[in-house]
């Protein structure tokens, strides 16, 4: 069974203000408000963390869940901040952007909670 | 042997708001006069400015004031585009130049742009709201159309100073902010005073049955000062200086909920 690793887009904005998280979307300026689970995913991505020991570790104490169920979920809930181009998910560790190999985000469609 | 040119008048108006004055040259004495008066108050005989504009006047052609804006970076130029302009500003030399028509409204937007852009670098914005000073504070009244900037505007008491009934005017100074009047208006028409105070509150309005102020969560704040801002340049670098700027105001400024029924007694509420 593959992993699955995230990373955060150093290309969006983000604030912490009284236990919630907003992002911004410096491409097209969409506002983002993320929920407690998202939270958690936006502040472990660190690239080289598998999604499965974050849910393990951090979501699954937190939460009450079954392992399987809350993998599942939080998977789903990866694959939609990728499609906002807040997160950056691959199969493989993601590495630190080599400003040479000019390592660039795929452009998605952005749609969500707008200012 | 005849002259093949003949020189044309240059003429000059600096237009100040907010501390920053711009210069515009035209060669239309009416555009010029136009200016004087849609600015009046604002029009300063100062010789310095930090940005000088030549503003080329076309003949009418159909342009269209509702297309949408679009204001770009690439190499140091800043391109700013409308259905009914499109100018170009270079900061470095502190010189562009507006290509429109003999109307207002296009170098109103294009003012407003250039603000935007000058105040996002450093930590201030322009806010939808109407905004006033009352013993020597500012304060801003947040709210989309219909939600009552015009009204509260209108109910304003005699001692209170406008700034503006529709876009404030807000820069950041030291560890607080200052609010500075605008001739940028909304339905109320009128120029707001060409004065500044530092900024007590934010109020974001609401209509109700009785006039109350309640405090309301950072994020909401947060949120409220950005769905109410305006900014219009695609630029990764500046949308996320503004939206910095947001969270470092709310972390300054008190922000409550002001709900109003329509009479002035909303004002005893306020300064």
């Amino acid at each position: 069974m593959s992993r699955l690793y995230m990373a955060r887009n150093p290309r969006v904005a983000a604030r912490s203000l009284d236990g919630e998280m907003m992002i911004m979307s410096s491409r097209d300026s969409t506002l983002f408000t993320l929920n407690r689970t998202a939270t958690i995913l936006w502040q472990a991505a660190d690239g080289t963390t598998p999604l499965d020991e974050i849910v393990e570790h951090r979501i699954v104490p937190e939460f009450e869940v079954g392992p399987a169920e809350a993998l599942q979920d939080a998977e789903t809930l990866a694959r939609e901040l990728a499609s906002h181009e807040i997160l950056q998910i691959s199969e493989q560790p993601i590495l630190p952007r080599n400003p040479v190999a000019g390592e660039s985000w795929a452009k998605g469609s952005t749609t969500g909670e707008s200012r | 042997m005849p002259e093949l040119a003949t020189d044309v008048e240059r003429l000059t108006l600096v237009i100040e708001i907010g501390g920053m004055p711009v210069r515009v040259h035209t060669t239309d004495p009416r555009f010029l006069a136009m200016l004087q008066d849609r600015y009046a108050g604002f029009v300063t005989s100062s010789e310095h400015a930090e940005i000088t504009f030549d503003v080329d006047l076309t003949p009418p052609q159909g342009a269209d004031p509702d297309a949408p804006v679009r204001v770009t970076h690439h190499k140091g130029r800043w391109t700013l585009e409308r259905g009914d302009f499109r100018a170009e500003w270079e900061p470095a030399s502190r010189t562009g130049w507006i290509r429109q028509t003999a109307n207002p409204y296009s170098i109103d937007a294009v003012l407003r742009i250039v603000h935007t852009l000058v105040l996002a670098r450093q930590g201030g914005f322009l806010l939808h709201s109407a905004s006033a000073i009352r013993n020597g504070k500012a304060f801003l009244f947040a709210g989309v159309s219909e939600a009552g900037k015009t009204t509260i505007s209108r109910l304003a008491p005699p001692d209170a100073t406008l700034l503006t009934d529709e876009i404030s005017y807000v820069r950041k100074q030291d560890s607080g902010y200052i609010a500075f009047g605008t001739p940028f208006t909304g339905e109320l028409a009128k120029l707001g005073e060409n004065v500044s105070a530092p900024v007590a509150a934010l109020y974001l309005l609401a209509k109700g049955k009785e006039n109350r102020i309640d405090p309301i969560p950072p994020g909401e704040a947060a949120r409220s000062l950005l769905a109410n801002l305006l900014f219009f340049a695609e630029d990764e670098d500046l949308v996320q200086a503004i939206f910095h700027s947001a969270f470092e105001f709310v972390s300054r400024v008190p922000v409550s909920r002001l709900t109003f029924v329509p009479d002035a007694r909303v004002w005893e509420l306020i300064g």
